[in-house]
């Protein structure tokens, strides 16, 4: 069976702090930051040129978090409830 | 009509055609009768192929020419497609992942198999399977929309049946080699057209603002144009910047588009074809180069604006078709031959998209209703002959939608099938985090989401174009109306009709939730919290196209 992996290879609901850094780029949602034309760049608004900016900002954040969590051992959240995820011997600690 | 352009569209055509048919021998199989060969490839691209595969299944020719016609005609509204694939995919980067593995532990086509296996609902992955068919078909239609537009500005712009002639052979084509090859083909067809794309906005961004004087120029240009008082309105035709009213709109017409982008079916055909987790990974920080894309080419809507170029009349419709702006734009500012590069970059850039979407929807269509509900017992080799016939239905509806239907149907449509998808959240993406919410609470939040959805988007005038509904998706939330109860009334704020759905979607789900969970069965859960961790190189995995 596939719950049996070898280097402690998850299972169940893990959570990494690191996984936080995706909510970076959702600063691109709040309008009010940016929603003015200066200062311009090259003559563009600032409007735009931020919301290019934030692209960059995008990649940066999801490299991080492939970076930083793919060797990291991963242990279950705690504070979890047990009955988030149903419970089978692949997730039993 | 236009020689030049013409025969450089066709030798490109061609070129895409005859990898469509090579592609049923690329990276060959023992059989491509089994839907992981034919509806996912061998379930086994690796990093660029899948950057191509997805980059070409979400960047539609539709998307290159209707992003830009929106900044054109409305200015700073149009540019939340930048902001939308910014987020999508830190938003995805997760999910998709637990997606991908348990699909792979458990040999999932489509995101309705999933449903079926997480809760025992045949019903509920009807529902799901059902939406991302509904969704689906207006989008592959549109993609006809995209195709047009070029065809029409190289000069076939005749009356009636001839004036879509071009287009139906383009796609008897693509049909033809879809069947053969399946995945494979805009699999390798994506190829040719990224690269075209590339080379063509890359062109297009460095040369057209040197060439009219710069992006202070052209921003000056569109701001002036578009503050002029629409006699239609009697307001301005739209600002290059947000005002107090549309600002939340923005933010969630990009927030709502970003969480629908995994849950359309060709969306998760792409994601299940590759090979491992590292392969998205990999991709969800590859892909944002096709945002820098979309946002340069947005701005060719303004670039437009400056370059005076006007949208040709549509003889099919007998109105301005905005969708040919950026066709025009090339027309006028770019040599033959190079506009001849563009509009095939264009129009392969329908048949990618217009091929996955149409696998996709076949898949759906044979796991979810056929197997299902048709014929139980249809082996891998039967459900492969399905899909392959189903896909070509899928592609001609499409065909007949544009030709026999109003194209602007296929619009309202398509406005339509990004409120209902977003309905399936809950039912696939919470699902793969948990299954606290019930499976009838699921069909309950569905019922409402989408019904209310409707409702909504029905009573959205467009004064612009004087029609009465489905006039877009921004709901002033003075309109908000809860059984008699209107909030906000008075409130000229807009807000996305998607999001609002998506709420009420969800609180119905949990209050049905916490009623019913411990009355009603929740069905059994065949998958295991180990399968969402599963990747490439684990021992035991389940092999692939098995009969």
């Amino acid at each position: 069976m596939s719950a049996n992996k070898q280097g402690g290879r998850a299972s169940g609901l893990v959570f990494n702090p690191w996984n936080l850094v995706l909510l970076i780029p959702f600063i691109v949602l709040l309008t009010p930051l940016y929603n003015r034309e200066s200062p311009a760049l090259f003559g563009m608004p600032f409007f735009y040129w931020f919301q290019f900016l934030v692209i960059p900002v995008g990649v940066l954040c999801t490299i991080t978090v492939y970076r930083m969590t793919r060797k990291a051992p991963v242990k279950p959240a705690p504070g979890e409830p047990a009955d988030v995820d149903r419970l089978d011997e692949g997730s039993a600690e | 009509m236009q020689w030049t352009e013409l025969i450089i569209f066709i030798l490109l055509f061609g070129l895409v055609t005859v990898l469509g048919f090579v592609a049923a021998r690329w990276r060959q199989a023992d059989t491509l009768d089994h839907l992981d060969e034919w509806g996912l490839g061998g379930r086994k691209f690796g990093s660029w192929i899948t950057w191509f595969l997805v980059g070409g299944d979400l960047y539609t020719a539709y998307t290159f020419v209707a992003v830009p016609a929106l900044l054109f005609g409305a200015g700073a509204t149009g540019f939340f497609a930048l902001p939308y694939t910014i987020i999508a995919y830190p938003l995805v980067f997760l999910p998709v992942l637990r997606m991908w593995s348990v699909s792979r532990a458990k040999g999932y086509v489509t995101p309705a198999d999933f449903v079926r296996g997480r809760y025992g609902s045949s019903l509920l992955a009807l529902l799901v399977a059902i939406t991302g068919i509904v969704a689906t078909m207006p989008y592959i239609a549109l993609q006809l929309v995209g195709l047009e537009a070029v065809l029409r500005s190289m000069g076939f712009n005749s009356h009636g049946f001839l004036g879509h002639l071009p287009l139906l052979i383009a796609f008897v084509i693509l049909a033809v080699y879809t069947y053969q090859s399946g995945l494979r083909a805009p699999a390798l067809i994506a190829f040719v057209k990224d690269i075209l794309i590339y080379l063509v906005i890359l062109v297009a961004v460095i040369y057209l603002p040197i060439k009219l004087g710069g992006w202070s120029e052209i921003f000056s240009s569109a701001e002036t144009k578009l503050s002029a008082t629409n006699p239609a309105t009697e307001k301005p035709f739209g600002d290059i910047l947000l005002n107090s009213n549309n600002q939340l709109q923005y933010a969630t017409l990009a927030l709502g588009s970003a969480l629908a982008l995994f849950l359309y079916p060709h969306s998760v055909t792409g994601i299940l074809a590759s090979r491992g987790r590292d392969v998205l990974k990999r991709n969800m920080s590859a892909l944002p180069a096709y945002s820098l894309l979309l946002g340069l080419l947005a701005l060719l809507g303004y670039v437009a604006i400056a370059a005076g170029t006007k949208p040709i009349t549509n003889n099919a419709t007998g109105r301005p078709d905005g969708n040919t702006v950026i066709p025009e734009l090339f027309n006028g500012q770019f040599p033959s031959w190079f506009a001849g590069i563009a509009f095939a970059a264009i129009g392969i850039g329908a048949l990618v998209p217009a091929a996955i979407m149409s696998i996709a929807a076949a898949n759906l269509w044979t796991r979810n209703v056929y197997k299902e509900y048709i014929r139980k017992g249809a082996t891998p080799r039967d459900e492969a002959k399905q899909a392959k016939l189903a896909s070509l239905v899928v592609k001609f509806g499409a065909v007949l939608f544009i030709v026999v239907i109003d194209p602007q149907y296929a619009i309202d449509l398509q406005l339509i099938g990004g409120v209902i998808i977003l309905q399936t959240l809950p039912s696939v993406a919470i699902a793969l985090y948990t299954r606290w919410l019930h499976r009838w609470a699921l069909i309950a939040g569905w019922v409402v989401g989408l019904g209310w959805g409707m409702i909504l988007l029905y009573q959205i005038p467009n004064p612009a174009t004087g029609r009465l509904h489905f006039g877009g998706s921004a709901l002033a939330l003075d309109k908000l109306n809860i059984f008699g109860w209107q909030p906000f009334a008075g409130s000229t704020v807009q807000i996305y009709v998607g999001f609002v759905a998506l709420v009420a979607n969800l609180l119905v789900a949990v209050i049905v939730t916490l009623i019913i969970r411990n009355r009603a069965s929740n069905g059994t859960d065949q998958t295991t919290d180990a399968d969402y961790h599963v990747d490439e190189h684990d021992e035991n995995l389940r092999p692939i196209a098995v009969h």
